[in-house]
């Protein structure tokens, strides 16, 4: 079972988000796909909507990372203040280390 | 296009799903899959989650410092505490506004919400205008509701992804000191608790 298993991010560790197309019913938008961001919380495991939304129970589980990004590292032409930021929640076979 | 036409496209698409979910009620109530007084008490059921019943969680958070801890550390757990039944809800995360800090909530691949606590989403907030613009000019978009932030203010955008639920617990507003929580509860609107706006002054 996955629930004991350490996750593989830690907060802090820098990370990117995989630029990878899914066929199918997926919950990472497609302006994150590429942006690197830093992890800010390990979160529980949940069901992966991947497979849930074809009818199947969802498991196994799948650790759930909070990512922070800096709105001027986001965009090409940022608004707003140097500190503004965005988070969001993604799943483990989303991510990858970054530099 | 106009924007008339869209509209109109707009009120087409939506009698065309008014349709199907007749039928689907219709066959599913003839096929004894639910009954018609379940239906009628799931709509009651949902006719009790309402925005009030956030602004009454965001009074507590802002009287009772013990409560204040205990949502932050689990926020589906400190709901139910107020009387919600949260049973077969998703977890609860409150944002905790401070004055460097602002947290704004948006789904931008649907319109996920935390309906248990307020009640069906606004239509702004299921709108791609809104989805789109907070995520690429958050102040841009704050603006708009006539809510306007200092520079040095970090402003943070919450997508919400995945089945946990984000409630933004506004900054209580300077007036309110000595209050009830009753009389704090009125000062929350319900877009302040997605962090469009802010607090009503008393």
């Amino acid at each position: 079972m996955m629930a004991s298993a350490r996750p593989t991010f830690q907060p802090g560790d820098a990370v990117r988000i995989q630029r990878r197309h899914h066929e199918g019913h997926h919950r990472t938008p497609a302006y994150l796909k590429g942006q690197r961001g830093i992890v800010d919380h390990v979160m529980d495991e949940a069901r992966n909507p991947e497979t849930l939304a074809y009818g199947q129970d969802g498991t196994p589980r799948i650790r759930v990372y909070q990512v922070r990004f800096t709105q001027r590292e986001l965009w090409p032409s940022p608004a707003g203040g140097p500190k503004d930021s965005l988070h969001f929640d993604v799943f483990e076979h989303w991510l990858e280390h970054a530099d | 296009m106009s924007d008339h036409s869209h509209e109109d496209a707009h009120r087409g698409a939506s009698l065309e799903f008014e349709i199907i979910e007749t039928a689907m009620r219709e066959l599913l109530i003839e096929k004894g899959i639910v009954s018609e007084a379940e239906l009628q008490r799931q709509e009651e059921e949902d006719e009790k989650k309402t925005p009030e019943n956030g602004a009454r969680i965001v009074a507590k958070f802002w009287s009772d410092p013990t409560f204040r801890e205990r949502a932050l550390a689990d926020g589906k757990a400190a709901a139910a505490e107020t009387g919600l039944d949260m049973n077969v809800a998703p977890d609860l995360v409150f944002l905790e506004n401070t004055p460097s800090l602002h947290h704004v909530t948006v789904c931008t691949l649907c319109s996920c919400s935390p309906t248990f606590v307020l009640g069906p989403p606004p239509s702004w907030y299921k709108g791609t205008v809104y989805r789109k613009r907070v995520v690429r000019d958050p102040r841009g978009a704050l603006k708009e509701f006539g809510t306007e932030l200092p520079e040095g203010v970090e402003v943070r955008v919450v997508d919400v992804t995945t089945e946990t639920r984000y409630l933004v617990i506004p900054v209580r507003p300077s007036g309110s000191e000595g209050m009830s929580e009753e009389e704090l509860a009125r000062l929350v609107n319900r877009e302040s608790m997605f962090g469009v706006r802010l607090a009503d002054s008393p």
